[in-house]
Protein backbone atom coordinates (compact mmCIF):
# COMPACT_ATOMS: atom_id res chain seq x y z
CA UNK A 1 0.00 0.00 0.00
CA UNK A 2 1.13 3.43 -1.20
CA UNK A 3 1.80 6.12 1.66
CA UNK A 4 -1.66 7.97 0.13
CA UNK A 5 -3.69 4.69 0.81
CA UNK A 6 -2.05 4.18 4.25
CA UNK A 7 -3.16 8.00 4.95
CA UNK A 8 -6.96 7.42 4.00
CA UNK A 9 -7.14 4.36 5.89
CA UNK A 10 -6.13 5.84 8.60
CA UNK A 11 -8.21 8.69 8.24
CA UNK A 12 -11.33 6.73 7.52
CA UNK A 13 -10.83 5.11 10.52
CA UNK A 14 -10.34 7.97 12.25
CA UNK A 15 -13.54 9.67 10.71
CA UNK A 16 -15.46 6.19 11.83
CA UNK A 17 -14.41 6.50 15.44
CA UNK A 18 -15.59 10.54 15.43
CA UNK A 19 -18.82 8.75 13.94
CA UNK A 20 -19.70 6.58 16.07
CA UNK A 21 -19.03 8.71 19.32
CA UNK A 22 -21.33 10.88 17.69
CA UNK A 23 -23.81 8.51 17.56
CA UNK A 24 -23.18 7.80 21.27
CA UNK A 25 -23.32 11.28 21.99
CA UNK A 26 -27.11 11.30 19.55
CA UNK A 27 -27.88 8.40 21.96
CA UNK A 28 -27.16 9.63 25.51
CA UNK A 29 -28.33 12.91 24.99
CA UNK A 30 -31.95 12.70 26.11
CA UNK A 31 -30.79 10.76 29.05
CA UNK A 32 -28.70 13.14 29.98
CA UNK A 33 -31.05 15.60 29.38
CA UNK A 34 -33.91 14.29 31.26
CA UNK A 35 -31.32 13.25 34.62
CA UNK A 36 -30.24 16.94 34.64
CA UNK A 37 -33.17 18.07 34.39
CA UNK A 38 -34.17 16.73 37.68
CA UNK A 39 -31.84 19.06 39.06
CA UNK A 40 -33.60 21.95 37.86
CA UNK A 41 -35.95 24.47 40.10
CA UNK A 42 -38.24 25.13 37.40
CA UNK A 43 -40.06 28.55 37.15
CA UNK A 44 -43.68 27.84 37.09
CA UNK A 45 -44.95 24.25 36.07
CA UNK A 46 -42.85 23.48 32.95
CA UNK A 47 -39.85 21.75 33.30
CA UNK A 48 -38.28 22.41 30.20
CA UNK A 49 -36.34 25.34 30.30
CA UNK A 50 -32.75 25.88 33.42
CA UNK A 51 -33.37 27.96 36.05
CA UNK A 52 -31.23 27.26 38.77
CA UNK A 53 -29.50 24.29 40.31
CA UNK A 54 -31.49 22.23 43.23
CA UNK A 55 -31.23 18.68 45.28
CA UNK A 56 -34.56 19.70 46.23
CA UNK A 57 -36.37 17.51 44.14
CA UNK A 58 -34.29 14.45 44.66
CA UNK A 59 -35.09 15.38 48.32
CA UNK A 60 -38.83 15.64 48.07
CA UNK A 61 -39.00 12.76 45.75
CA UNK A 62 -42.53 11.13 47.26
CA UNK A 63 -44.19 14.70 47.27
CA UNK A 64 -46.55 14.22 44.74
CA UNK A 65 -48.79 11.26 45.90
CA UNK A 66 -50.37 10.70 42.21
CA UNK A 67 -46.96 9.97 40.97
CA UNK A 68 -45.43 8.14 43.65
CA UNK A 69 -49.06 5.86 42.76
CA UNK A 70 -48.09 5.50 39.61
CA UNK A 71 -44.36 4.36 40.07
CA UNK A 72 -45.83 2.30 42.35
CA UNK A 73 -48.71 0.74 40.06
CA UNK A 74 -46.05 0.17 37.09
CA UNK A 75 -43.66 -1.64 39.66
CA UNK A 76 -46.48 -4.05 40.88
CA UNK A 77 -47.74 -4.76 37.41
CA UNK A 78 -44.31 -5.03 36.21
CA UNK A 79 -43.83 -7.65 39.04
CA UNK A 80 -46.62 -9.91 38.60
CA UNK A 81 -46.73 -10.10 35.22
CA UNK A 82 -42.85 -10.98 34.46
CA UNK A 83 -42.99 -13.98 37.11
CA UNK A 84 -46.48 -14.93 35.34
CA UNK A 85 -45.07 -14.43 31.51
CA UNK A 86 -41.45 -15.92 32.19
CA UNK A 87 -43.30 -19.01 34.07
CA UNK A 88 -45.20 -19.54 30.59
CA UNK A 89 -43.01 -18.42 28.53
CA UNK A 90 -39.64 -20.73 29.40
CA UNK A 91 -42.08 -23.93 29.80
CA UNK A 92 -43.45 -23.04 26.30
CA UNK A 93 -39.79 -22.69 24.98
CA UNK A 94 -38.61 -25.69 26.47
CA UNK A 95 -41.34 -27.30 24.49
CA UNK A 96 -40.55 -26.12 21.53
CA UNK A 97 -37.00 -26.64 21.36
CA UNK A 98 -36.78 -29.61 22.48
CA UNK A 99 -39.74 -31.67 20.43
CA UNK A 100 -40.61 -32.19 16.99
CA UNK A 101 -44.13 -32.65 16.30
CA UNK A 102 -45.86 -31.71 13.32
CA UNK A 103 -47.38 -27.99 13.99
CA UNK A 104 -44.37 -26.91 15.55
CA UNK A 105 -43.17 -24.12 12.55
CA UNK A 106 -46.79 -22.85 12.89
CA UNK A 107 -46.62 -22.42 16.34
CA UNK A 108 -43.59 -20.62 16.02
CA UNK A 109 -44.56 -18.07 13.94
CA UNK A 110 -47.64 -18.02 16.22
CA UNK A 111 -46.02 -16.80 19.28
CA UNK A 112 -43.97 -14.42 17.18
CA UNK A 113 -47.67 -12.50 15.60
CA UNK A 114 -47.95 -10.52 18.86
CA UNK A 115 -44.77 -8.91 18.03
CA UNK A 116 -44.99 -8.45 14.66
CA UNK A 117 -48.25 -6.87 15.50
CA UNK A 118 -48.70 -3.05 15.73
CA UNK A 119 -49.22 -1.64 19.80
CA UNK A 120 -52.49 0.07 19.12
CA UNK A 121 -53.54 -3.01 17.39
CA UNK A 122 -53.10 -5.22 20.48
CA UNK A 123 -54.38 -2.33 22.87
CA UNK A 124 -57.61 -1.52 21.05
CA UNK A 125 -58.32 -4.74 20.27
CA UNK A 126 -57.88 -6.12 24.04
CA UNK A 127 -60.29 -2.94 25.14
CA UNK A 128 -62.53 -4.53 22.77
CA UNK A 129 -62.37 -7.71 24.69
CA UNK A 130 -62.58 -6.38 28.55
CA UNK A 131 -65.51 -3.93 27.68
CA UNK A 132 -67.60 -6.85 25.59
CA UNK A 133 -67.07 -9.16 28.62
CA UNK A 134 -67.39 -6.56 31.02
CA UNK A 135 -64.61 -6.40 33.20
CA UNK A 136 -63.70 -3.72 34.53
CA UNK A 137 -60.64 -1.81 33.55
CA UNK A 138 -57.65 -1.57 35.95
CA UNK A 139 -54.62 -3.15 37.40
CA UNK A 140 -56.31 -6.72 36.53
CA UNK A 141 -56.59 -6.11 33.20
CA UNK A 142 -53.19 -4.56 32.44
CA UNK A 143 -51.76 -7.60 34.03
CA UNK A 144 -54.07 -9.28 31.60
CA UNK A 145 -52.71 -7.68 29.06
CA UNK A 146 -48.72 -7.38 29.89
CA UNK A 147 -48.43 -11.09 30.19
CA UNK A 148 -49.54 -11.56 27.11
CA UNK A 149 -47.11 -9.41 24.77
CA UNK A 150 -44.39 -10.87 27.41
CA UNK A 151 -44.95 -14.18 26.84
CA UNK A 152 -43.94 -13.95 23.37
CA UNK A 153 -40.72 -11.85 24.01
CA UNK A 154 -39.82 -14.46 26.65
CA UNK A 155 -40.61 -17.33 24.21
CA UNK A 156 -38.08 -15.86 21.75
CA UNK A 157 -35.56 -15.34 24.23
CA UNK A 158 -35.40 -18.30 25.49
CA UNK A 159 -35.74 -20.68 22.39
CA UNK A 160 -32.30 -18.58 21.74
CA UNK A 161 -30.87 -19.63 24.77
CA UNK A 162 -31.94 -22.85 25.19
CA UNK A 163 -30.84 -24.14 21.71
CA UNK A 164 -27.28 -24.89 23.01
CA UNK A 165 -28.50 -26.94 25.88
CA UNK A 166 -27.00 -29.98 25.84
CA UNK A 167 -29.81 -32.81 26.35
CA UNK A 168 -26.95 -35.56 26.90
CA UNK A 169 -26.20 -33.86 30.60
CA UNK A 170 -30.07 -34.86 31.46
CA UNK A 171 -29.73 -38.33 29.96
CA UNK A 172 -26.35 -38.45 32.29
CA UNK A 173 -28.78 -37.54 35.44
CA UNK A 174 -31.42 -39.97 34.60
CA UNK A 175 -29.08 -42.90 34.18
CA UNK A 176 -27.96 -42.04 37.27
CA UNK A 177 -30.78 -42.89 38.79
CA UNK A 178 -32.90 -38.78 39.16
CA UNK A 179 -36.48 -38.94 39.00
CA UNK A 180 -37.86 -36.33 36.00
CA UNK A 181 -38.69 -33.87 38.48
CA UNK A 182 -34.88 -34.54 39.72
CA UNK A 183 -33.17 -33.92 36.69
CA UNK A 184 -35.07 -30.73 36.32
CA UNK A 185 -34.69 -28.59 39.28
CA UNK A 186 -30.99 -30.07 40.18
CA UNK A 187 -29.32 -30.29 36.51
CA UNK A 188 -31.56 -28.14 33.84
CA UNK A 189 -33.01 -25.27 36.06
CA UNK A 190 -30.28 -23.95 37.29
CA UNK A 191 -28.36 -24.35 33.54
CA UNK A 192 -31.46 -21.88 32.35
CA UNK A 193 -30.98 -20.01 35.20
CA UNK A 194 -29.23 -17.26 33.58
CA UNK A 195 -31.67 -17.01 30.44
CA UNK A 196 -34.77 -16.94 32.64
CA UNK A 197 -32.89 -13.86 34.53
CA UNK A 198 -32.24 -12.51 30.90
CA UNK A 199 -35.91 -12.75 30.17
CA UNK A 200 -37.19 -11.75 32.96
CA UNK A 201 -35.02 -8.54 32.94
CA UNK A 202 -36.37 -7.76 29.54
CA UNK A 203 -39.85 -8.52 30.45
CA UNK A 204 -39.93 -6.41 33.53
CA UNK A 205 -38.13 -3.67 31.68
CA UNK A 206 -41.26 -3.60 28.58
CA UNK A 207 -44.28 -4.04 31.19
CA UNK A 208 -42.47 -0.79 33.16
CA UNK A 209 -42.15 1.04 30.06
CA UNK A 210 -45.11 0.27 27.91
CA UNK A 211 -47.40 3.03 26.68
CA UNK A 212 -49.41 2.67 24.50
CA UNK A 213 -51.49 -1.20 25.02
CA UNK A 214 -51.66 0.08 28.87
CA UNK A 215 -53.12 3.91 27.64
CA UNK A 216 -55.76 2.08 26.00
CA UNK A 217 -56.71 -0.87 29.29
CA UNK A 218 -55.78 0.94 32.09
CA UNK A 219 -59.40 2.85 33.06
CA UNK A 220 -58.86 5.27 35.80
CA UNK A 221 -55.81 3.60 37.02
CA UNK A 222 -52.21 5.07 35.43
CA UNK A 223 -48.73 3.98 35.49
CA UNK A 224 -45.65 5.75 35.31
CA UNK A 225 -45.67 6.09 31.77
CA UNK A 226 -49.63 7.36 31.66
CA UNK A 227 -48.94 9.67 34.38
CA UNK A 228 -46.07 11.31 32.10
CA UNK A 229 -48.20 11.77 29.35
CA UNK A 230 -50.81 12.97 30.83
CA UNK A 231 -48.48 15.88 32.37
CA UNK A 232 -47.11 16.48 29.42
CA UNK A 233 -49.41 19.64 28.44
CA UNK A 234 -49.94 20.58 32.10
CA UNK A 235 -46.41 20.77 33.51
CA UNK A 236 -43.61 17.97 33.92
CA UNK A 237 -43.02 18.06 38.06
CA UNK A 238 -39.03 17.23 38.19
CA UNK A 239 -39.62 14.42 40.44
CA UNK A 240 -40.44 12.56 37.25
CA UNK A 241 -37.01 13.14 35.93
CA UNK A 242 -35.45 11.70 39.37
CA UNK A 243 -37.99 8.57 39.13
CA UNK A 244 -36.48 8.07 35.38
CA UNK A 245 -33.01 8.60 35.83
CA UNK A 246 -33.62 6.31 38.63
CA UNK A 247 -35.06 3.23 36.83
CA UNK A 248 -32.22 3.95 34.14
CA UNK A 249 -29.35 3.38 36.81
CA UNK A 250 -31.32 1.18 38.04
CA UNK A 251 -31.26 -1.22 34.81
CA UNK A 252 -27.42 0.27 34.17
CA UNK A 253 -26.73 -1.65 37.18
CA UNK A 254 -28.58 -4.76 36.60
CA UNK A 255 -26.75 -5.25 33.11
CA UNK A 256 -23.17 -3.92 34.89
CA UNK A 257 -24.26 -7.12 37.28
CA UNK A 258 -24.72 -9.50 35.26
CA UNK A 259 -21.54 -8.86 32.76
CA UNK A 260 -19.79 -9.01 36.12
CA UNK A 261 -21.63 -12.65 36.86
CA UNK A 262 -20.91 -13.83 33.39
CA UNK A 263 -16.95 -12.77 33.70
CA UNK A 264 -16.83 -14.55 37.01
CA UNK A 265 -18.30 -17.58 35.32
CA UNK A 266 -16.01 -17.89 33.07
CA UNK A 267 -12.75 -17.18 35.26
CA UNK A 268 -14.16 -19.54 37.79
CA UNK A 269 -14.22 -22.49 35.07
CA UNK A 270 -10.76 -21.91 33.86
CA UNK B 1 -51.54 -41.76 24.88
CA UNK B 2 -48.97 -42.17 26.51
CA UNK B 3 -48.50 -40.38 29.49
CA UNK B 4 -45.10 -38.64 28.51
CA UNK B 5 -47.33 -37.66 25.34
CA UNK B 6 -49.65 -35.51 27.81
CA UNK B 7 -46.87 -33.80 30.05
CA UNK B 8 -45.69 -32.31 26.72
CA UNK B 9 -48.72 -30.54 25.94
CA UNK B 10 -48.92 -29.43 29.15
CA UNK B 11 -45.81 -27.51 28.97
CA UNK B 12 -47.86 -25.62 25.95
CA UNK B 13 -51.03 -25.06 27.20
CA UNK B 14 -50.89 -22.14 29.49
CA UNK B 15 -48.84 -19.82 26.92
CA UNK B 16 -51.26 -21.20 24.21
CA UNK B 17 -54.07 -20.58 26.17
CA UNK B 18 -52.90 -17.26 27.65
CA UNK B 19 -52.19 -16.26 23.70
CA UNK B 20 -55.61 -17.33 22.46
CA UNK B 21 -57.49 -15.94 24.55
CA UNK B 22 -55.94 -12.90 25.23
CA UNK B 23 -54.60 -12.31 21.80
CA UNK B 24 -56.64 -14.06 19.03
CA UNK B 25 -59.97 -13.36 20.47
CA UNK B 26 -59.54 -9.83 20.90
CA UNK B 27 -58.80 -9.82 17.44
CA UNK B 28 -61.29 -11.53 16.08
CA UNK B 29 -63.70 -9.55 18.36
CA UNK B 30 -61.94 -6.02 16.52
CA UNK B 31 -62.98 -7.82 13.30
CA UNK B 32 -66.32 -8.01 14.46
CA UNK B 33 -66.67 -4.87 15.30
CA UNK B 34 -65.49 -3.64 12.20
CA UNK B 35 -68.38 -4.92 10.27
CA UNK B 36 -70.77 -3.20 12.50
CA UNK B 37 -71.30 0.20 12.46
CA UNK B 38 -71.94 2.70 15.18
CA UNK B 39 -75.62 3.75 16.97
CA UNK B 40 -76.48 7.13 18.47
CA UNK B 41 -75.40 6.71 21.65
CA UNK B 42 -71.67 5.58 20.54
CA UNK B 43 -72.21 1.66 21.08
CA UNK B 44 -71.58 -0.88 18.35
CA UNK B 45 -74.59 -2.16 16.67
CA UNK B 46 -73.82 -5.94 14.67
CA UNK B 47 -77.53 -6.73 12.92
CA UNK B 48 -76.30 -5.53 9.95
CA UNK B 49 -72.54 -6.75 8.96
CA UNK B 50 -70.83 -4.86 6.10
CA UNK B 51 -67.58 -3.95 4.65
CA UNK B 52 -68.75 -0.19 4.71
CA UNK B 53 -65.74 0.77 7.76
CA UNK B 54 -63.35 -0.48 4.91
CA UNK B 55 -65.06 1.42 2.01
CA UNK B 56 -64.65 4.77 4.04
CA UNK B 57 -61.74 4.38 5.86
CA UNK B 58 -60.32 4.46 2.05
CA UNK B 59 -61.81 7.50 1.76
CA UNK B 60 -59.47 10.43 0.57
CA UNK B 61 -59.88 12.14 4.09
CA UNK B 62 -57.42 9.54 5.57
CA UNK B 63 -55.33 9.73 2.70
CA UNK B 64 -53.10 12.14 4.16
CA UNK B 65 -52.71 10.38 7.67
CA UNK B 66 -51.93 6.78 5.21
CA UNK B 67 -49.15 9.20 3.61
CA UNK B 68 -47.71 10.81 6.23
CA UNK B 69 -47.32 7.59 8.29
CA UNK B 70 -45.37 6.00 5.07
CA UNK B 71 -43.04 9.15 4.41
CA UNK B 72 -42.27 9.55 8.12
CA UNK B 73 -41.34 5.70 8.53
CA UNK B 74 -39.94 5.52 5.20
CA UNK B 75 -37.48 9.10 6.50
CA UNK B 76 -36.92 7.01 9.64
CA UNK B 77 -35.48 3.53 8.56
CA UNK B 78 -33.19 5.39 6.21
CA UNK B 79 -32.08 7.71 8.88
CA UNK B 80 -32.13 4.83 11.37
CA UNK B 81 -29.64 2.92 9.24
CA UNK B 82 -27.21 5.58 8.39
CA UNK B 83 -27.11 6.03 11.83
CA UNK B 84 -27.03 2.51 13.21
CA UNK B 85 -24.43 0.68 10.33
CA UNK B 86 -21.36 2.78 11.53
CA UNK B 87 -21.99 2.13 15.39
CA UNK B 88 -23.03 -1.83 14.32
CA UNK B 89 -19.58 -1.74 12.51
CA UNK B 90 -17.28 -0.12 14.67
CA UNK B 91 -18.48 -2.20 17.37
CA UNK B 92 -17.88 -5.26 15.72
CA UNK B 93 -14.58 -4.59 14.26
CA UNK B 94 -13.05 -2.73 16.57
CA UNK B 95 -15.30 -3.94 20.02
CA UNK B 96 -12.76 -7.15 20.85
CA UNK B 97 -13.89 -8.69 23.98
CA UNK B 98 -16.12 -6.48 25.29
CA UNK B 99 -18.33 -6.55 22.15
CA UNK B 100 -21.44 -7.82 23.43
CA UNK B 101 -21.09 -5.44 26.54
CA UNK B 102 -20.78 -2.56 23.94
CA UNK B 103 -24.11 -3.68 21.88
CA UNK B 104 -25.93 -3.64 25.64
CA UNK B 105 -24.46 -0.41 26.11
CA UNK B 106 -26.10 1.05 23.04
CA UNK B 107 -29.12 -0.34 23.84
CA UNK B 108 -29.47 1.14 27.77
CA UNK B 109 -30.73 4.05 26.52
CA UNK B 110 -33.95 2.61 25.17
CA UNK B 111 -34.77 1.25 28.83
CA UNK B 112 -36.98 4.31 29.31
CA UNK B 113 -40.54 4.37 28.50
CA UNK B 114 -40.91 5.87 25.24
CA UNK B 115 -42.90 9.06 26.54
CA UNK B 116 -40.02 9.87 28.51
CA UNK B 117 -37.61 9.83 25.52
CA UNK B 118 -39.55 11.78 23.77
CA UNK B 119 -40.50 14.52 26.75
CA UNK B 120 -36.35 14.60 26.52
CA UNK B 121 -36.28 15.53 22.95
CA UNK B 122 -39.09 18.45 23.56
CA UNK B 123 -36.29 19.80 25.79
CA UNK B 124 -33.71 19.45 23.50
CA UNK B 125 -35.87 20.66 20.62
CA UNK B 126 -37.66 23.86 21.67
CA UNK B 127 -36.78 27.38 20.85
CA UNK B 128 -34.90 27.86 23.75
CA UNK B 129 -33.57 24.19 24.12
CA UNK B 130 -30.18 22.92 23.89
CA UNK B 131 -29.97 22.63 19.82
CA UNK B 132 -30.81 26.40 19.78
CA UNK B 133 -28.48 27.48 22.39
CA UNK B 134 -25.30 25.89 20.57
CA UNK B 135 -26.33 27.15 17.55
CA UNK B 136 -27.19 30.56 19.04
CA UNK B 137 -23.94 30.45 21.37
CA UNK B 138 -21.79 30.11 18.43
CA UNK B 139 -23.38 33.09 16.43
CA UNK B 140 -24.47 30.97 13.59
CA UNK B 141 -28.20 32.10 14.25
CA UNK B 142 -29.89 35.50 15.54
CA UNK B 143 -33.12 34.04 16.11
CA UNK B 144 -34.16 30.55 17.31
CA UNK B 145 -34.97 27.86 14.50
CA UNK B 146 -38.36 26.47 15.56
CA UNK B 147 -37.62 22.63 15.65
CA UNK B 148 -40.18 21.22 18.06
CA UNK B 149 -43.48 20.74 16.76
CA UNK B 150 -42.00 20.25 13.21
CA UNK B 151 -41.76 17.42 10.79
CA UNK B 152 -38.24 17.24 11.77
CA UNK B 153 -39.11 16.64 15.27
CA UNK B 154 -40.83 13.85 14.37
CA UNK B 155 -38.49 12.27 12.11
CA UNK B 156 -35.71 12.99 14.70
CA UNK B 157 -37.66 11.20 17.82
CA UNK B 158 -38.72 8.17 15.65
CA UNK B 159 -35.45 7.56 14.42
CA UNK B 160 -34.08 7.52 17.90
CA UNK B 161 -36.98 5.31 18.93
CA UNK B 162 -36.18 2.86 16.62
CA UNK B 163 -32.25 2.84 16.12
CA UNK B 164 -32.14 -0.87 18.56
CA UNK B 165 -34.44 -2.43 16.13
CA UNK B 166 -32.16 -1.56 13.06
CA UNK B 167 -29.20 -2.01 15.79
CA UNK B 168 -29.20 -5.56 15.89
CA UNK B 169 -29.70 -6.81 12.58
CA UNK B 170 -26.81 -5.07 11.05
CA UNK B 171 -24.87 -5.75 14.00
CA UNK B 172 -25.22 -9.78 13.18
CA UNK B 173 -24.81 -9.30 9.47
CA UNK B 174 -21.73 -6.98 10.15
CA UNK B 175 -20.29 -9.77 12.56
CA UNK B 176 -20.91 -12.27 10.53
CA UNK B 177 -18.73 -11.66 7.73
CA UNK B 178 -15.26 -13.40 8.12
CA UNK B 179 -12.17 -11.11 9.40
CA UNK B 180 -10.09 -13.76 5.98
CA UNK B 181 -12.54 -12.67 3.54
CA UNK B 182 -12.25 -9.05 4.30
CA UNK B 183 -8.33 -9.02 4.78
CA UNK B 184 -8.04 -11.04 1.14
CA UNK B 185 -10.55 -8.07 0.01
CA UNK B 186 -8.24 -5.72 1.47
CA UNK B 187 -5.23 -7.25 -0.72
CA UNK B 188 -6.91 -7.77 -3.80
CA UNK B 189 -8.70 -4.08 -3.75
CA UNK B 190 -5.32 -2.92 -2.18
CA UNK B 191 -7.53 -0.14 -0.14
CA UNK B 192 -9.72 -0.08 2.72
CA UNK B 193 -12.54 2.00 0.97
CA UNK B 194 -12.48 -0.53 -1.98
CA UNK B 195 -12.87 -3.54 -0.02
CA UNK B 196 -15.64 -1.96 2.12
CA UNK B 197 -17.79 -1.22 -1.09
CA UNK B 198 -17.35 -4.16 -3.12
CA UNK B 199 -16.55 -6.86 -0.48
CA UNK B 200 -18.21 -5.79 3.34
CA UNK B 201 -21.01 -3.81 2.30
CA UNK B 202 -22.52 -6.32 -0.16
CA UNK B 203 -22.00 -9.07 2.19
CA UNK B 204 -24.55 -7.00 4.97
CA UNK B 205 -26.69 -5.81 2.51
CA UNK B 206 -29.20 -8.88 3.82
CA UNK B 207 -28.61 -7.33 6.92
CA UNK B 208 -29.75 -3.88 6.25
CA UNK B 209 -32.84 -5.38 4.31
CA UNK B 210 -33.44 -7.04 7.15
CA UNK B 211 -32.88 -3.88 9.38
CA UNK B 212 -34.76 -1.75 6.94
CA UNK B 213 -37.88 -4.38 7.27
CA UNK B 214 -37.30 -4.57 10.97
CA UNK B 215 -37.80 -1.08 11.23
CA UNK B 216 -40.45 0.07 8.68
CA UNK B 217 -42.96 -2.07 9.99
CA UNK B 218 -43.19 -0.33 13.69
CA UNK B 219 -42.38 2.50 12.29
CA UNK B 220 -45.48 2.89 10.63
CA UNK B 221 -47.47 2.22 13.55
CA UNK B 222 -45.84 4.58 15.41
CA UNK B 223 -47.99 7.56 16.71
CA UNK B 224 -46.07 9.15 20.11
CA UNK B 225 -43.69 11.01 18.38
CA UNK B 226 -46.73 12.45 15.83
CA UNK B 227 -48.41 13.56 18.65
CA UNK B 228 -45.92 15.00 21.31
CA UNK B 229 -43.47 16.14 18.58
CA UNK B 230 -45.36 17.18 15.65
CA UNK B 231 -48.45 19.43 14.91
CA UNK B 232 -52.11 18.52 13.39
CA UNK B 233 -50.51 18.17 9.98
CA UNK B 234 -48.02 15.81 10.74
CA UNK B 235 -50.87 13.21 12.18
CA UNK B 236 -49.90 9.75 11.15
CA UNK B 237 -52.31 6.53 10.83
CA UNK B 238 -51.92 5.55 14.85
CA UNK B 239 -52.84 9.26 15.55
CA UNK B 240 -56.03 8.79 13.67
CA UNK B 241 -57.12 5.37 15.44
CA UNK B 242 -56.55 6.23 18.39
CA UNK B 243 -58.62 9.73 18.49
CA UNK B 244 -61.42 7.46 16.89
CA UNK B 245 -60.70 4.84 19.95
CA UNK B 246 -60.71 7.05 22.84
CA UNK B 247 -62.34 10.39 21.92
CA UNK B 248 -64.61 10.01 19.38
CA UNK B 249 -65.28 6.72 20.21
CA UNK B 250 -66.19 5.74 16.78
CA UNK B 251 -65.08 1.94 17.14
CA UNK B 252 -66.47 0.51 14.32
CA UNK B 253 -64.18 3.00 12.11
CA UNK B 254 -61.66 2.83 14.55
CA UNK B 255 -61.70 -0.95 14.44
CA UNK B 256 -61.18 -1.25 10.41
CA UNK B 257 -58.33 1.08 10.50
CA UNK B 258 -56.88 -0.51 12.93
CA UNK B 259 -57.46 -4.24 11.16
CA UNK B 260 -56.23 -2.68 8.03
CA UNK B 261 -53.02 -1.59 9.75
CA UNK B 262 -52.14 -5.00 10.93
CA UNK B 263 -53.14 -6.69 7.64
CA UNK B 264 -50.63 -4.36 5.83
CA UNK B 265 -48.21 -4.91 8.83
CA UNK B 266 -48.81 -8.81 8.49
CA UNK B 267 -48.15 -8.62 4.76
CA UNK B 268 -44.72 -6.27 5.48
CA UNK B 269 -43.73 -9.53 7.94
CA UNK B 270 -44.63 -12.06 5.66
CA UNK B 271 -42.62 -10.78 2.66
CA UNK B 272 -39.83 -10.09 5.35
CA UNK B 273 -40.44 -14.41 5.74
CA UNK B 274 -40.33 -14.97 2.73
CA UNK B 275 -37.07 -13.07 1.66
CA UNK B 276 -34.64 -14.50 4.80
CA UNK B 277 -36.71 -17.48 5.86
CA UNK B 278 -39.26 -17.81 9.31
CA UNK B 279 -36.18 -19.37 11.28
CA UNK B 280 -34.54 -15.88 10.89
CA UNK B 281 -37.73 -14.18 11.65
CA UNK B 282 -38.83 -16.04 14.79
CA UNK B 283 -35.02 -15.92 16.28
CA UNK B 284 -34.43 -11.79 15.47
CA UNK B 285 -34.52 -11.16 19.47
CA UNK B 286 -31.47 -11.46 21.43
Amino acid sequence: MGIAQRFFTALASRILAVYAALALVYLLLPIFMVALFSFNDPVGRSNYSWSTFTFDNWLTLFRDPTLVAAVGTSLRIALVSTIIATTIGTLMAMALVRYRFRFRKAIDLFVFLPLATPEIVLGASLLTLFVTLQIPLGELTLILAHVMFNVSYVVVTMKARLSGFDMRLEEAAADLGATPWQTFWRVTFPLILPGIGASAILAFGLSLDDFVITRFNAGQVQTFPVYVYLKVQKGIPPQVNAFATLFFMATVTLVALGALLQRRRATLKQ
Amino acid sequence: MSSRRVGDLALFMPGMGWLAVFFVVPLIMIFVVSLGSRDAYGGVVLDRLSFDNYLRALAPAFLPTALNSVKYATATTILAILVSYPIAYWISRYGGRHKVLLLVLVMLPFWTSWVIRTYAWMIILRDNGVINGILGGLGLTSEPIMLLNTDLAVILGMTYGFLPFAILPLYVAIDRVDEAVVAAARDLYSSGRGAFLHVTLPLTMPGVIAAAILTFIPAIGDFINAELLGNPETAMIGNVIQRQFLVVRDYPTAAALSFMLMVLILAGVTLYGRLLGTEELTSKAI
